[in-house]
């Protein structure tokens, strides 16, 4: 199963990856990373089909796709 | 570890960028490390940053990299490839930096057929100096130094470097794309390495001009500031490949 591993810590909570994502579990969490931004986050990681688009549209990099 | 589908390119060092929320830069940066990663030649590349929001590139290629003054850098791109013309050496630069105070220093690197690559981001606007009137800058956009919006009259039409730089010989690919959507992106990937495989093929100078937001200067969201790009920007700077050496396809 893909998995989206998100490096919190890095996103600036852009929701560029939030608008890509084809089934709409790339949201934006209701917390803050230590830069005071609120970081993407996968809902559901069941559903990942690990198609990696939130990674590419992601301008910081904060995202990995496991296997 | 666990396998990855999809990680950060090698040549991308694994820092943090500084750039603002939902630039495009960063996703720039990772185009053109990839392409040099899928390349293979990270070990015989020379980038030269500029200045501009990007001076600090130099922190995140994780290649050789040089700092030009500003506007310079393809005059430093020559002297770097003619002296080593082994290497693979890119050039990468903002509008303020190339279509200003760089205009000559561009146009005359074309115009030599220099074998380097440059990657110009055009996002309309000045970034670092905060939100100043680029030559890019849209009619009626509105900016710091154009408060009720960009006149013709007094600042004349948006430069179109693309299509200016086509029309000069020594000039083998040039190409305007942008990373606004997926699909956009891969075209944005394919031309910057098509870009590289023309300038190690021997052939003269590339560019690829990737049109990116400025999400902070124009005074949007980043996913507002992706659709203004779609809505604005790219009627007037139309995507494409306006040249490109023969048998090297569309």
């Amino acid at each position: 199963m893909p998995k989206p591993v998100f490096n919190e810590e890095r996103c600036k909570g852009c929701e560029l990856c939030t608008a890509v994502c084809p089934k709409k579990i790339v949201v934006i969490a209701n917390r803050f990373n230590s830069k005071g931004y609120k970081p993407a986050t996968c809902s559901d990681d069941a559903k990942c089909i690990g198609c990696a688009l939130c990674a590419k549209a992601c301008p910081d990099v904060v995202i990995e796709i496991h296997k | 570890m666990a396998e990855k589908l999809f990680s950060r390119p090698q040549s991308l060092k694994d820092v943090a960028f500084h750039y603002c929320p939902g630039c495009h830069h960063g996703i720039i940066h990772r185009l053109v490390a990839e392409v040099i990663d899928e390349l293979d030649v990270r070990d015989k590349t020379i980038g030269v940053a500029p200045v501009g929001c990007s001076v600090l590139a130099y922190e995140y290629f994780n290649c050789d990299m040089f700092e030009a003054a500003h506007g310079r850098a393809p005059a430093v791109a020559t002297g770097i490839k003619r002296s080593q013309p082994d290497t693979v050496v890119f050039t990468y630069q903002g509008d303020g930096d190339l279509a200003a105070i760089g205009c000559a220093e561009i146009v005359h690197a074309a115009a030599r057929g220099e074998k380097i690559t440059t990657i110009f981001v055009n996002n309309a606007i000045y970034g670092m100096t905060g939100g100043q009137m680029a030559p890019t800058s849209l009619i009626e956009q509105v900016t710091n130094t154009s408060p009720y919006g960009r006149n013709a009259d007094s600042a004349g039409m948006p430069i179109r470097m693309s299509e200016m730089l086509a029309t000069l010989d020594g000039a083998s690919f040039i190409a305007r794309v942008a990373v606004n959507n997926p699909a956009n992106m891969a075209k944005a990937k394919a031309a910057i390495k098509k870009a590289f495989e023309i300038q190690i093929n021997g052939h003269g100078f590339s560019m690829v001009e990737i049109l990116s937001t400025c999400p902070t200067n124009w005074g949007m969201s980043p996913l507002e500031a992706a659709a203004w790009l779609e809505q604005k920007m790219i009627p007037y700077y139309p995507l494409g490949q306006f040249k490109a050496p023969e048998g090297v396809a569309k």
